[in-house]
């Protein structure tokens, strides 16, 4: 089932809580929103959901108007945070529950509701719990009870608000993997909010990245790291460094020295330019790069993480170097020169 | 595929509301039981004060029983309150404070009087210190009346309100725990200074509340007072067993005048209780806060 | 020193009355006492006063959970006020409470007077005493059940919704079986305070034995003919099954926190 917002505003007691979001969801695809609090991303979520009515704007589930819809009759499956399991109600009873609440025509037979819940218990690995009562269950058991509930209904759309967030670290790892495992088995059209960049770029087909109420970049997650087409953007998904630059006849200058950028197609005048820790070469000498002090140094993991502070008030620069390029570190400065930055223009 | 051209959205009801109908019944329904429960009988009682006139009114408390009964009230009142407030304390700062065995025992114990029939209550002291028990014979023989007496209504209230100041400040003093006296211990405070400017300002509100409480009841106690009062009129008659006594006499006017007091006493309390219950939230709030 | 103090203090005002009594019903020897426990009149007596208590707690179970639910879900003017009525009884002194109820309901009352012709008699019978005992009892399942009320997480009933269940199957489903144990509770508290009560009934009752005679008063009937065998009997009969019934709802709660895990 394909969902597509248009032109959503939400306002909450006069606060914008999102302004103008449009979004086309492809059917069967996982997506993420991703962003900082207050991005919006659980607003989107929820109207969506029909958990709240928007200000404006529409909301389509296939060809049909969602919004009329209230949130019963829109047979969404919803998986919440902190779980919010049934806690009076053994895990079959839980994940029955879906089924068990619909009216006559639509009921199917006991018989079948048990076999049903028992089925989708077994897809999320949780056979042989299901008279267990939820305070009887670890964090990462009841998510998944909560997921095999909302999907007991056979929802147009499964709806995730940062369904790992409450978990340990090493069980939100385990639980993103098989999250996604479950996803390519049952195609469910799945839409997630999260504000761990590293979990939407590992799971999601696309990610939505927002901000302050607004859609700042709609891609996959390659295009939206590579790519990214804002500062926001840029900082959010992945570690960045800023520098504030100066175009110049199509080179970039740094203080009063020209970096040894060359772009095209850009006026002259100020601008910021943004590149990655590791997207950097280190120079000999300085003809068109960048120096600085190397203050500290530190291994982590594969590679190791330095900081060089480059004068005159900037903040430290934060680099990653592999480790032969750790290596050929002998002196305390540093020269460098990024090899893919981003420029933004001043005040976007 | 048609597109709705208007961008106005329906407006749907939250999920977790009922329907505007719905509510207002459940709201409407609410308050007829009430008015019929509560509210009637408040009202009777000051309508049929003054069903005969502000004079009747007015003459029935100058009445000298009645005079006496509130002044014993008063008396009672005057001695179990302060007296059930400092041992409520002291019950309060033994089980909060201090680790031991039995505390929920002692706790039990505190609870008691409230699960106890207030009957049940007065017959227990009848029967410890009546005329026909070793300790009663004891009493007589010294000349010391406390049965059918003023003392005897003091203990009864006194064991009926015991656990109201003692409820109130047992979770309160949990809640705050130990650290503060503690901390002032090891600067050198004595016990006594310990108390008095550590412990008592960080439970003042509770204090105040359980006391408004415990008074309440000590001078609203029927049945406890009853039992052991003997109903020796203008001599061991409180203000409820006054009430009893004018009401079975007929004297509606008198009985109901009396009845203004306490239900007017009644409306101070719950004023009090509802403005320290304000009061209080902010203290617990600030005490959790460090 | 506290301790010392506060276990002095008990020990003289609550654990020597109340062993007292324990003694005095021991004194009777069984016979006596099984004799006096099972007299009709003691045994009419009993079943009046449990009775009662146990409609009105049931009353006030029904209507304190939707008193609850008004006062925490809703807003609407004079909120705050009838909250604060609603722990009217208990400050109003139980005698000023029963004049007030025996002026409503005797036959030529206020509400008494147009229930009459419809042959309803409200005052002198048992319906009076529930009538009393609801007044009584009023704050005690509002009160344990508005905290509990005030912690429902809205995440659950969202999730209810999104399963497809309507209003009232939330309510009904997955609410109200959470608010159980507070209901019991209050409960448990309401029908305690109802059996013992007795100011606020005995002028309204009007105190026919077999018919509106409550235990409370029967103790003071038989103190007052100096019969304390009998006062005593009674009174330790209903203490064992007061206390036999909140043993019980305590152990209810109890499998229940088990199962649930606390705070279910």
């Amino acid at each position: 089932m394909e969902v597509r917002v248009q032109n959503l505003r939400k306002e909450f007691d006069r606060f914008p809580a999102l302004h103008d979001v449009s979004l086309d969801i492809r059917s069967g695809e996982l997506i993420a929103l991703l962003g900082p609090s207050g991005s919006g991303k659980t607003t989107l979520l929820r109207l969506i959901a029909g958990l709240e009515s928007p200000t404006e704007g529409l909301i389509y589930f296939g060809d049909e108007d969602a919004s009329k819809k209230t949130v019963q009759q829109r047979n969404i499956g919803f998986v919440f945070q902190h779980y919010a399991l049934f806690r009076h109600m053994t895990v079959l009873d839980n994940v029955s529950f879906g089924l068990n609440v619909r009216d006559g025509a639509r009921r199917p037979p006991k018989a079948e509701i048990r076999r049903r819940a028992l089925e989708l218990l077994d897809l999320v690995q949780l056979s042989g719990l299901e008279k267990r009562y939820p305070a009887q269950l670890s964090g990462g058991q009841r998510q998944r009870v909560a997921l095999a509930r909302a999907m007991a209904v056979e929802p147009n759309v499964l709806l995730l608000d940062e369904p790992f967030g409450a978990l340990d670290a090493q069980v939100r790892k385990d639980l993103r993997k098989w999250l996604r495992e479950i996803h390519d088995r049952t195609g469910h059209t799945t839409v997630f909010v999260t504000h761990d960049q590293d979990e939407a770029m590992e799971l999601a087909d696309r990610v939505v990245v927002m901000s302050q109420g607004a859609i700042e970049q709609i891609g996959t997650p390659d295009e939206v790291y590579d790519n990214p087409n804002s500062p926001f953007v840029f900082g959010f998904v992945g570690q960045s460094n800023c520098l504030d630059v100066r175009v110049n006849g199509g080179e970039i200058w740094f203080e009063d020295r020209p970096l040894g950028l060359k772009v095209e197609n850009e006026a002259d005048g100020d601008a910021q330019l943004y590149f990655r820790p590791h997207d950097i070469e280190l120079r000999d000498g300085c003809g068109g790069c960048i120096a600085g002090l190397l203050t500290t140094s530190r291994r982590v993991a594969g590679t190791r993480h330095i900081e060089v502070d480059i004068g005159k008030g900037h903040p430290p620069i934060e680099l990653e170097l592999s480790p032969s390029q750790a290596g050929s570190l002998d002196r305390s400065r540093i020269a460098f020169r990024p090899k893919r930055w981003k420029l933004f223009r001043a005040g976007r | 595929m048609a597109l709705d051209t208007s961008l106005q959205p329906t407006k749907v009801r939250s999920a977790v509301t009922e329907h505007r109908f719905a509510r207002w019944t459940l709201i409407l329904a609410s308050l007829i039981f009430l008015t019929l429960i509560l509210l009637l009988p408040l009202a009777a009682v000051f309508v049929e004060a003054f069903r005969k006139g502000a004079g009747a009114f007015l003459e029935a408390l100058q009445d000298e029983e009645t005079f006496s009964a509130i002044r014993l009230t008063l008396i009672v009142a005057g001695v179990s309150v302060p007296l059930n407030l400092i041992f409520g304390l002291a019950a309060a700062w033994a089980i909060a404070k201090f680790e031991f065995k039995g505390k929920a025992f002692l706790t039990t114990l505190i609870d008691l009087p409230f699960s106890v029939s207030p009957v049940i209550s007065g017959l227990v002291f009848v029967l410890l210190l009546g005329a026909n028990t070793h300790l009663g014979h004891w009493l007589s023989a010294h000349d010391i009346k406390i049965l059918f007496a003023v003392p005897g209504l003091i203990l009864a209230t006194m064991f009926v309100t015991f656990p109201f100041v003692a409820r109130e400040l047992i979770p309160l003093m949990q809640e705050q725990g130990t650290g503060d006296e503690e901390a002032a211990l090891s600067l050198g405070a004595s016990g006594w200074q310990t108390f008095w400017h550590v412990t008592l300002p960080n439970i003042k509100w509770g204090l105040l509340y359980g006391v408004l409480l415990c008074n309440a009841r000590a001078m609203g106690e029927f049945g406890a007072v009853s039992v052991v009062s003997g109903h020796i009129r203008g001599q061991t008659n409180t203000m409820p067993l006054q009430v009893e006594i004018l009401y079975n006499e007929y004297n509606f006017t008198g009985a109901f005048a009396v009845a203004t007091l306490l239900a007017l006493l009644a409306l101070v309390t719950l004023i009090l209780k509802t403005l320290l219950e304000m009061r209080y939230s902010e203290e617990i709030a600030a005490s959790r806060r460090h | 020193m506290a301790l010392g103090l506060t276990l002095t203090w008990l020990t003289l005002l609550i654990l020597i009355p109340l062993s007292g009594l324990a003694w005095r019903s021991s004194e009777l020897g069984l016979a006596k006492f099984l004799a006096i426990a099972f007299d009709p009149r003691t045994l009419s007596a009993l079943r009046i006063s449990f009775g009662a208590a146990f409609a009105a707690a049931c009353i006030n179970a029904a209507f304190g959970v939707v008193l609850a639910w008004v006062l925490v879900r809703y807003r609407f003017p004079g909120k705050r006020v009838i909250d604060a009525m609603v722990d009217l009884p208990f400050a109003l002194p139980t005698a000023v409470a029963g004049i007030a109820l025996a002026t409503l309901y005797a036959p030529n009352g206020w509400i008494g007077q147009f229930l009459t012709p419809l042959g309803i008699k409200i005052a002198f019978t048992p319906l009076g005493i529930v009538i009393a005992l609801v007044f009584v009892g009023l704050p005690f399942v509002v009160r344990t059940v508005q905290p509990v009320m005030e912690e429902i997480d809205k995440e659950v009933e969202e999730a209810a919704a999104t399963l497809g269940a309507t209003r009232l199957q939330t309510i009904f489903r997955v609410l109200l079986p959470g608010l159980a144990p507070p209901v019991l509770t209050g409960f448990a508290l309401a029908f305690a305070r109802g059996v013992g009560e007795y100011g606020s009934v005995i002028f309204i009752a009007g105190n026919l034995p077999f018919r509106s005679e409550i235990a409370p008063l029967l103790i003071v009937i038989k103190l007052e003919e100096y019969n304390y065998a009998a006062a005593t009997a009674i009174a330790a009969v209903m203490l064992v099954i007061s206390f036999v019934m909140l043993l019980i709802i305590n152990l209810i709660q109890s499998w229940r926190r088990r199962r649930y895990g606390y705070g279910a």
